[in-house]
């Protein structure tokens, strides 16, 4: 077993006690609620008289089924409007705080997270939604639960789990123009497979995501649930408490920063730190990626040809033929040129401010194909507020895009923003499954905000290193450093 | 532990799971993700109830277009077949359940009336949601899952038993060695599946372990 890592550490400083089962009780940090997996845990918490042992540290806000463009109550949609009701009543009862979409502070609760500084490092972190990993980037442990842990969460402010094996994925070299933590992630997946990562945490590092900025290593941890991972996390550095120094957590209160950041520093895998395993990726040979299936480990570089079913081992050939069926796309060539009808920016995995202003460096003067229905939902509204300063807004809306509010939106299409019939969206999101955009004919292409943009503006997959990206004014780009 | 009358915490009744038994249902297939298991448009519900009739919901209906008329019609997924309409053991592919931390799918399969899972390998957070209510998850080889697969399509009323103490499923007069995690086998053979009254069992102990954390402001 690995020792003297950050996730070590951090376990050993959250466990109660070891259960009979044999699982650890481990303290939870942070406990972030949303709409849809939260509701069943409060009924069953008040079917059992009990109540939220800690709303202090417990936080919600509403993403997977608010509507992006008319947001006036009652919600168009009644299914909709009494999930977003019943959590205003239980967080209400609760009192637990509220990012409600009133407030300005909405979003997708792990884009309102990190921005609020909520999450920090050496936490451990919770929420109902597989995609929690995503807050690992500041060194957090952080896990996706089901809707019965949430309801021990809530009664106990702890959680039932068995400690995983830990496999350092090194990124080596430098990334090449164009190249994003997007691309670096989905070429993770694509080499150690979808349930590559299953009994194991990832610890990401190397050269190439200690030169990430934030916003790029929430990409990459966000998706470790893709590579069979329970959590992904980087160490805490200075990039890590840059971000948390600017937020509502730190900004007014210095003191407490250098205080907590004695204990962020210490918890960094020590040198003496030993893995499970250990992994090398070589970050200088990685290219801009898109997925050519339906799953996220099908994946392809844009200049490469799609793999022939017939190219995988017995147990994977089946899997690829139907994935091909599905998407129509042709082994041996590649995936350039391939038509798509939905351009979609946005998701937990990258609808930060800097993916949005990545995907308006492509599209910054240009106009979006006349096939092609494109989407801009930003992660919070925070994002949408400080992309709106920039004039974000006015460069998607001009090139014909439309500019939604925060969500989950066209991610899992639990709202109205689904693709119809057997359209074919290039996405910024995290799963390309069969039906995950609402429509069961639909086919999603997985890429980096920057390709999606570039997808939209021709019409098909495109190799964004192939087309002049144009920077904002720079007093555009400084004119806010929101995060 | 008090119980619901004089007003403190219930628990409910979480009984041991030694052995599951009963028909078998196989799906076929790798990476059979939880939207697939249940697409996202039937979580916008507030509770669990009547989730069994959707589970594979997309794999088991098609639109078909006749006249231009568009009717939703029955494919031939097993789900739907009469012949399987009993089954309680659901044996699968490898890397089942991947995807979304949705406890929704394990609840529709279980709605639906599967009682435990056998298969090549699981997505963690599904094998744990599935623990939590007290459904198994069992793997076995490869090829002892194509061949118990095979088996139940060819006999849809004979019985599996998945004994989770002895890690076996046996069928057809064969017992096959299966793996359950220690910590699961524990938990089901114990009847400690449900949770919550174990880990409030301790609240010194919780607090202790919070106050000693540097970012949790202390309670008491």
């Amino acid at each position: 077993m690995s020792e003297n890592t950050l996730y070590d550490d951090v376990w050993d400083r959250h466990r109660v006690r070891t259960l009979p089962s044999g699982q650890d009780q481990l303290f939870v940090g942070l406990h972030l609620v949303h709409e849809v997996t939260s509701p069943q845990a409060f009924g069953m918490l008040e079917e059992r008289d009990r109540e939220v042992a800690r709303p202090d540290l417990t936080h919600a806000t509403a993403d997977h089924i608010v509507p992006t463009d008319d947001r006036s109550r009652p919600y168009g949609d009644a299914a909709a409007e009494s999930m977003l009701s019943e959590l205003e009543a239980n967080v209400g009862d609760s009192d637990i705080a509220f990012d409600h979409p009133d407030t300005g502070r909405q979003g997708i609760v792990h884009v309102v997270g990190p921005e609020q500084g909520r999450t920090q490092p050496g936490m451990t972190v919770v929420c109902g939604d597989s995609h929690t990993a995503t807050h690992g980037a500041f060194g957090a442990l952080a896990f996706g639960i089901g809707t019965s842990q949430i309801r021990d969460v809530l009664a106990t402010q702890t959680v039932a789990m068995e400690k995983k094996r830990v496999r350092r994925v090194e990124v080596t070299g430098e990334l090449d123009d164009g190249v994003t933590a997007k691309d670096v992630i989905l070429t993770v997946i694509r080499e150690l497979g979808t349930d590559g990562g299953v009994g194991y945490v990832y610890e990401y590092g190397g050269p190439v995501v200690e030169a990430m900025d934030m916003a790029g290593r929430m990409t990459v941890c966000n998706m470790s649930i893709e590579g069979g991972a329970r959590a992904g996390y980087v160490e805490p550095d200075e990039t890590t408490y840059e971000w948390l120094r600017e937020t509502d957590a730190f900004a007014e209160d210095p003191e407490r920063f250098a205080e907590l950041r004695e204990y962020w520093e210490s918890i960094r895998s020590g040198p003496d730190a030993e893995y499970d395993d250990v992994v090398t990726i070589d970050g200088d040979a990685i290219e801009p990626v898109v997925t050519w299936g339906t799953t996220p480990g099908q994946v392809v570089g844009v200049t490469e040809p799609v793999p022939d079913p017939d190219s995988f081992e017995e147990g994977e050939r089946e899997v690829a033929r139907r994935a091909q069926d599905h998407t129509g796309v042709t082994p041996g060539e590649s995936m350039q040129g391939y038509p798509v009808d939905v351009a979609f920016v946005g998701s937990c995995t990258n609808a930060r401010l800097s993916d949005l202003r990545d995907a308006a460096r492509v599209v910054r003067g240009r106009e979006i194909h006349d096939d092609v229905r494109g989407l801009v939902v930003p992660g919070s509204q925070r994002v949408a507020a400080a992309a709106e300063r920039e004039g974000l807004d006015t460069v998607f809306r001009d090139a014909g895009f439309q500019w939604r509010a925060p969500g989950c939106s066209m991610c899992l299409g639990m709202n109205d923003d689904q693709l119809v019939g057997d359209e074919v969206c290039a996405s910024s999101s995290n799963r390309n499954f069969v039906g995950r955009q609402g429509s069961k004919e639909g086919r999603t292409l997985l890429m980096s905000p920057r390709m999606v943009a570039a997808a939209a503006v021709t019409g098909g997959v495109t190799d964004v290193r192939e087309m002049s990206l144009v920077e904002a004014d720079d007093a555009e780009e400084t004119a806010e450093v929101t995060r | 532990m008090s119980d619901a009358n004089d007003g403190g915490p219930s628990t409910p009744d979480t009984p041991a799971v030694e052995r599951v038994e009963g028909p078998g249902i196989a799906v076929r297939g790798d990476d059979v993700d939880t939207d697939q298991i249940l697409p996202a448009r039937f979580l916008k519900v507030l509770t669990f109830e009547g989730l069994g009739e959707f589970a594979f919901f997309d794999q088991r209906f098609e639109e078909v277009e006749t006249d231009g008329t568009v009717e939703e019609r029955e494919t031939d997924h097993p789900f739907n077949d009469p012949a399987h309409r009993d089954a309680s053991v659901l044996v699968v592919g490898s890397n089942f359940g991947c995807g979304s931390s949705r406890e929704h799918a394990p609840q529709a399969l279980q709605r639906w009336g599967i009682d435990a899972v056998v298969g090549e390998s699981f997505a963690e957070i599904f094998a744990g949601n599935c623990l939590a209510l007290g459904v198994p998850t069992v793997t076995l080889d490869g090829d002892a899952v194509e061949a118990l697969q095979s088996f139940v399509e060819a006999d849809p009323d004979a019985d599996v038993v998945v004994d989770v103490g002895e890690e076996t499923v046996s069928y057809d007069g064969r017992t096959v060695d299966a793996t359950v995690d220690d910590a699961h086998q524990h938990a089901l053979t114990e009847g400690q599946w449900d949770t919550t009254a174990q880990l409030a069992a301790v609240p010194e102990r919780i607090t202790e372990t919070a106050n000693d954390l540097p970012y949790v402001e202390s309670t008491r």
